[in-house]
């Protein structure tokens, strides 16, 4: 499913989306499909599946040793797509990975790959736009949409040439950092929230990890909210996850329901 | 061809949180380095607190040896006892024209680490230096001296906890404190514009051995030899003499035990000779990956070449053949650090020791030309502990051995050469 037809089906209910991402293959393959399903029926609008890369520079610790663990079970792109393949949910699925991952593969492939498997989006976080030619085009050849990341400190001039380019939807950063849960969200997400006349949705994350801050951020203008640490810390307990991950998409979900 | 690119190579791949601060960064940069009270302050610096100019040496003994004449560029005589402090006074300078009030650093052995601390002490800086926590362990002396500076050491306990995983964690921090803070890297890799500007600071060392090369020997040499883990001190003594093209530039990486990779490592740090292309932390360059693009763990006897990557330039140079890539084993560069104490009383680091084990090993072929000068980027101090661990253990084994095959006098001829 495309990311365009969601927020469509959304806004006719004036609803908000939920983002959730988990990291593809922690702790398993296996887990990992139970993990999406248990998001999606708490309530989860799209998710993330994250492929895992060894060096992950724009991550926090939680999703660090996510990525490690995944890694040392033996996720590879290969399997990745595999899985994604073999993922039946009625949401769109977006891969949230590193570039060399994509560079290596040939970014022709990696976006075909994504296309193949049911992928209709891709996030990059060490690939500002200015680099991004590349796979922008394969991205468009294919079908897929390529989501750039705007943050409190991009400037209006940025702003307004990477939302030439982006599709899907922006992914808005909610404050300088990594990603992680923290306790501050709003304060600079309503500012840069103002700033920010987008044709696409607008999707605020880093840093929220409950319904609370979900309900702020929503209320400060955005069309949707995405969790992700605090997902993948049920993950890493390993205990009672299902039913944990399900209740707490439920959760949030309640604050972006209109 | 970008500003930010070296041929197809280079580049900004960094999260969009850091492209401002590189703007800002590149902009101060283009600002200052031409200006003249910046350049007087500078020049100061490296004068007065730095030590400079170095001598470039001739080592008669070893030049006697290999039949050509070897020049060693003394930047082991640079205050700190290596080549890092050139970058950190010019970029800790630069970090206060441009008002940043904390400066972070990412280090391998620790020596950029010092040096980064002994710049921040002097001008005033609010330091945090990132070090894998393997490396806290094995280099517990840098680690003192820095907090002995004022400075504040943060161990990293992620990954492979060495470099690679001290500059992840360094860009963390830039990410999130990136307002008021610089990140000093301490080599030519990374986002542009620092490989550039790293560059800059260090051709110090290019533009000081073509002055005293000239003085002394009244031509440019055949060819220069310098070690290349990330690449600083090679860029820095390369740079100067890129246009020269009958000079030849020689990047010698750390060929580690054996030139093989595994599943999950690299047993060397050869990104020039063997890596592939790929982008890692901010740079399109050579890297050491499996075949899903996973970045592997390098791997050398010695900490300051002990990295998956390489600078985008060196990386460029190497592939339209301005340079020539090649490499010695862990036990060329300690057979190189031992020879070099005994002929000619330097104890070299054992970075610089893998440059030196080149010249040593090629002299004869006469490829080197007549006249080579060899970049020291570093004094061998910091190594003594590793090479005495090294020593040990091999005389362990080699006593076994002895046990085993009943060749005593072999051995012990050997351990008085090692002596």
């Amino acid at each position: 499913m495309r990311i365009a037809e969601k927020f469509a089906e959304l806004k006719r209910r004036k609803d908000k989306a939920l983002i959730a991402y988990v990291c593809a293959g922690d702790p398993s393959v296996e887990a990992t499909k139970e993990i999406v399903h248990a998001l999606v029926k708490g309530g989860a609008d799209i998710v993330e599946l994250g492929l895992p890369f060894s060096d992950p520079v724009a991550d926090g610790p939680t999703i660090q040793e996510a990525s490690t663990r995944a890694l040392k079970a033996g996720m590879n792109p290969d399997l990745y797509f595999e899985m994604a393949a073999s993922i039946h949910e009625n949401v769109p699925l977006i891969c949230m990975t590193y570039y060399n991952l994509i560079y290596k593969r040939g970014t022709e492939k990696f976006a075909r790959d994504c296309a193949s498997s049911g992928i209709t989006g891709i996030i990059v976080p060490d690939l500002p736009s200015e680099e991004s030619g590349e796979l922008h085009e394969a991205c468009k050849r294919n079908g897929v949409d390529l989501i750039f990341l705007v943050t409190p400190v991009t400037s209006d001039l940025r702003i307004k040439s990477i939302l030439g380019m982006a599709s899907g939807f922006l992914y808005i950063v909610s404050r300088l950092g990594v990603t992680g849960q923290r306790t501050d969200v709003a304060g600079s997400t309503k500012d840069i929230l103002n700033r920010i006349d987008s044709r696409v949705p607008k999707a605020v994350g880093f840093g929220i990890s409950n319904k609370e801050q979900a309900a702020e951020v929503i209320h400060a203008g955005s069309d949707a909210v995405i969790v992700g640490s605090a997902f993948v810390s049920i993950i890493a307990s390993g205990d009672n996850v299902n039913s944990r991950i399900e209740r707490l998409a439920h959760e949030i979900k309640q604050s972006c329901i209109n | 061809m970008k500003d930010s690119m070296y041929g197809r190579f280079g580049g900004q791949f960094v999260p969009e949180t850091l492209m401002p601060a590189l703007t800002e960064l590149e902009d101060a940069y283009k600002l200052y380095k031409d200006d003249p009270r910046f350049l007087k302050e500078l020049g100061n610096y490296m004068k007065e607190f730095g030590g400079r100019r170095t001598p470039l040496y001739y080592a008669a003994n070893l030049s006697k040896k290999y039949g050509i004449r070897i020049y060693l560029k003394r930047e082991d005589l640079v205050h700190g006892g290596a080549h890092k402090l050139n970058n950190t006074l010019g970029q800790a300078l630069l970090a206060r024209y441009m008002g940043k009030e904390r400066i972070i650093a990412e280090t391998g052995a620790g020596q950029h680490g010092t040096a980064t601390a002994m710049a921040a002490a002097n001008m005033g800086f609010k330091a945090e230096v990132y070090m894998g926590a393997k490396d806290v362990m094995r280099q517990h002396m840098n680690v003192y001296r820095m907090e002995l500076m004022g400075c504040e050491v943060h161990a990293v306990r992620s990954g492979s906890m060495t470099l690679k995983d001290a500059i992840n964690e360094a860009l963390r921090d830039w990410v999130t404190n990136v307002q008021n803070t610089h990140y000093l890297i301490g080599s030519v890799v990374g986002p542009h514009p620092y490989p550039m500007i790293v560059r800059d600071f260090q051709s110090v060392i290019g533009k000081e051995v073509r002055e005293q090369i000239l003085e002394k020997e009244g031509r440019l040499p055949d060819s220069i030899v310098a070690c290349a883990g990330g690449g600083s001190n090679a860029m820095g003594i390369f740079h100067p003499f890129i246009k020269d093209e009958n000079v030849m530039l020689y990047p010698v990486e750390a060929g580690g035990e054996e030139l093989k990779n595994t599943d999950r490592e690299a047993l060397h740090s050869s990104s020039l000779c063997i890596g592939e292309e790929g982008i890692l932390q901010g740079a399109h360059t050579l890297i050491l990956q499996d075949r899903y693009g996973q970045i592997l763990e390098s791997s050398s006897v010695s900490a300051g070449l002990d990295y998956s990557g390489v600078g985008p330039e060196l990386a460029h140079l190497a592939d339209i053949g301005r340079i020539t890539p090649c490499n010695v084993s862990d036990h060329e560069a300690l057979e190189a650090f031992y020879e070099l104490s005994r002929m000619e009383g330097i104890i070299p680091a054992l970075e610089s020791s893998h440059a030196v084990a080149y010249v040593m090993k090629t002299a004869e072929t006469g490829k080197l030309g007549d006249l080579v000068v060899i970049n020291l980027s570093g004094r061998g101090d910091k190594d003594l502990e590793t090479v005495f661990r090294l020593r040990e253990s091999k005389e362990g084994e080699e006593t076994k051995t002895v046990e085993d095959k009943k060749e005593p006098d072999n051995k012990i001829n050997d351990k008085e050469v090692c002596l």
